[in-house]
């Protein structure tokens, strides 16, 4: 399991970089998104991956981390999840207003070296 | 608990909330409410200053957790001093705001509270990830600042801007997740501890993060690779904001005085003075590069820019020498340098409205409005900025060229800060007789406006306080001084974090 998540967490992040690189702003909006779910997922990784524990200590199992999932990254996971949604969307309507009012949607505003 | 610590957290928030709810009819009421809560928080932090210089380390444990495993809130020298700048500007930013320019953004003063509430968080956080929310508090708030009036340009920039803070924040979150995932703790104090005993087979994962954390930092501080966002954005950013934003690139430098000496100081083990060697060379550059692109600039207000990221480079070049009297003399120096750029920053905005087409083009030739008062202002405001004497510029140049003369680098620091300081004279020079001397005769000698009081208020306010900081010098270098010793011993923070105990109630 740990190798598919570190393939995962790959594919996303340079796809994401990539994306980031790119010209239009379009792209570059599904960059930042994909990049960020790459970081919400690896948050979640460092708290281990440990499947089939619960995070709520319960009366009948020992309250280690070998019996239990670590709650806190779960807990910081979600703070990220809720931070990079807001500001992605923040980043969406910036980029709709760059592009209606500069006529453009390269990160420029210049057309000129958009790929066709 | 002190809970004075965590008003000045609350107090922004709820004014801010405040401001959302009286909605935007009456701007009169919002206006009044912006600068009662400012000032408020100004006198909250003249309080908090005199509780840090007792020499105490108030802890505030948020929603009496123990520290080790809640967040807590931190109140030693170093952060008084940064949430009293904070106040301070804050009041005077807003003081400028209502000449006008307020009208223009929606939400103008709630969002002006809510970037004060993400600055003072963030200086009094001690805890990384708690960190990255107030970095992204401000940064959102910042975002709504600088895109207010929604221009062709500002658009533009704000793309770069916002896309450019994204990408550093998922670099702050991976670095912050993988210290977790090594030392299983976010609590500075706790992970100062920690740190210190890492294993050979940790060190190097906690090596980069500590390293990325730099990166998202410097990114912040605007430093030498990560500056180009700088200038441009600061020129677009109306003159309030600016005001604000000098104290932005104090962030990052802020936190790097924060985390490197406490986390990776002198008793970190294997990864003792991590980030010491990369901060030389990087401030020395960061230092020249901001002094060139001042003396090249074309508009005063991207010179302005290039000032703030030649200041930042100095106090990092300072920061890397790593002793008691560098850092106490770069925390003096910051306090003069914000100032002093949020002194140019609003002089530039009050000398481009004076301007009509020229704007603020150091190229033109151009009437003004009003030169002789305009004109002083900004001389005074230059011989600050340029360090020439009798201001503080002068004394904190002074303060921080005898506090490197007997170190090893010493020598290159001294030749790096004096070129670029005569860069920077000169620049400034080129901008005074650019706007002031040749110009033709103005049309009619205009009387200012009602409007125009406001921002001359903000000014005299920053005059103020800068030739207090000049007159009451002593008592504030003292004060730094002191700070300076206590960032270079952070076991007596880490003691008093780690012993601090919630508050024991009856059921």
């Amino acid at each position: 399991m740990s190798l598919l998540f570190a393939l995962a967490l790959g594919v996303l992040t340079s796809t994401g970089v990539w994306l980031l690189l790119r010209p239009r702003t379009f792209d570059v909006l599904l960059g930042v998104t994909l990049l960020a779910y790459a970081v919400n997922v690896y948050i979640f990784a460092m708290g281990r991956l440990t499947p089939g524990a619960p995070p709520i200590i319960s009366k009948d199992t020992a309250a280690t981390l070998l019996t239990h999932a670590d709650p806190l990254p779960q807990a910081l996971v979600l703070t990220a999840i809720v931070i990079s949604f807001a500001m992605t969307a923040l980043l969406a309507v910036i980029a709709i207003r760059s592009a209606h009012a500069n006529k453009s949607e390269h990160v420029d505003a210049d057309d000129s070296e958009l790929p066709r | 608990m002190n809970h004075w610590v965590v008003l000045a957290v609350v107090l922004p928030l709820l004014s801010g909330s405040l401001l959302i709810l009286l909605g935007e009819r009456n701007i009169v009421w919002q206006r009044a409410l912006n600068l009662l809560s400012c000032a408020a928080l100004l006198a909250l932090s003249v309080h908090l200053l005199i509780l840090a210089d007792s020499g105490e380390i108030s802890v505030y444990l948020l929603g009496n957790w123990l520290p080790n495993i809640g967040i807590s809130l931190v109140l030693d020298r170093l952060s008084a001093l940064m949430v009293g700048l904070t106040a301070l500007l804050g009041l005077v930013g807003a003081l400028f705001s209502c000449g006008g320019s307020d009208l223009r953004a929606r939400w103008f003063h709630a969002l002006w509270q809510f970037q004060l509430m993400g600055l003072c968080g963030a200086f009094l956080t001690a805890d990384l990830f708690n960190l990255f929310v107030f970095f992204e508090v401000l940064l959102i708030s910042s975002y709504g600042l600088l895109l207010h009036g929604a221009h062709k340009t500002q658009l533009k920039r704000g793309f770069h801007y916002v896309t450019f803070n994204l990408v550093g924040s998922c670099l702050f979150l991976i670095a912050v997740a993988t210290l977790y995932g090594m030392l299983g703790t976010l609590s500075m104090a706790d992970l100062a501890y920690r740190i210190a005993g890492t294993t050979d087979a940790d060190a190097p994962f906690v090596k980069a993060a500590g390293l990325l954390l730099l990166v998202v930092f410097a990114i912040k501080a605007a430093l030498l690779p990560l500056y180009f966002w700088l200038p441009r954005t600061y020129a677009a950013a109306p003159a309030a904001v600016a005001i604000l934003f000098a104290l932005m690139t104090k962030v990052g430098v802020y936190s790097i005085l924060r985390v490197y000496p406490l986390l990776f100081g002198d008793s970190a083990g294997l990864l003792q003075d991590l980030a010491l060697p990369v901060l030389l060379p990087v401030g020395l550059l960061t230092l020249l590069l901001g002094a060139v692109g001042a003396f090249a600039a074309r508009r005063l207000r991207s010179m302005i820019g290039y000032l703030v990221v030649a200041s930042a480079g100095t106090m990092l070049l300072l920061a890397s020498f790593d002793t008691a009297l560098t850092l106490g003399a770069a925390l003096y120096y910051m306090v003069h340098s914000t100032l002093a750029v949020a002194l140019l920053f609003a002089l530039a905005d009050l000398i481009k409205n004076g301007r009509g087409e020229a704007s603020d083009s150091l190229i033109a030739l151009a009437a003004l409005d009003r030169p002789a008062v305009l004109g002083t202002a900004f001389f005074v405001a230059a011989m600050a900025a340029a360090a020439m004497p009798p201001l503080s510029g002068f004394l904190a140049k002074a303060l921080l060229l005898q506090a490197i003369a007997f170190q090893d680098a010493g020598i290159i620091a001294w030749v790096m800060i004096l070129i670029s300081g005569l860069l920077i004279i000169l620049a400034l020079v080129r901008a005074g007789s650019h706007l002031f001397w040749r110009t033709p005769k103005p049309p009619a000698a205009a009387t200012p406006s009602a409007a125009q009081r406001f921002e001359w208020a903000a000014v005299s306010v920053l005059l103020i306080a800068l030739v207090a900081l000049s007159v009451l010098a002593a008592p504030v270098v003292n004060y730094t001084q002191v700070a300076g010793a206590q960032l270079k011993q952070p076991d007596q923070m880490v003691l008093t974090v780690l012993k601090s105990r919630p508050v024991e109630r009856a059921p």
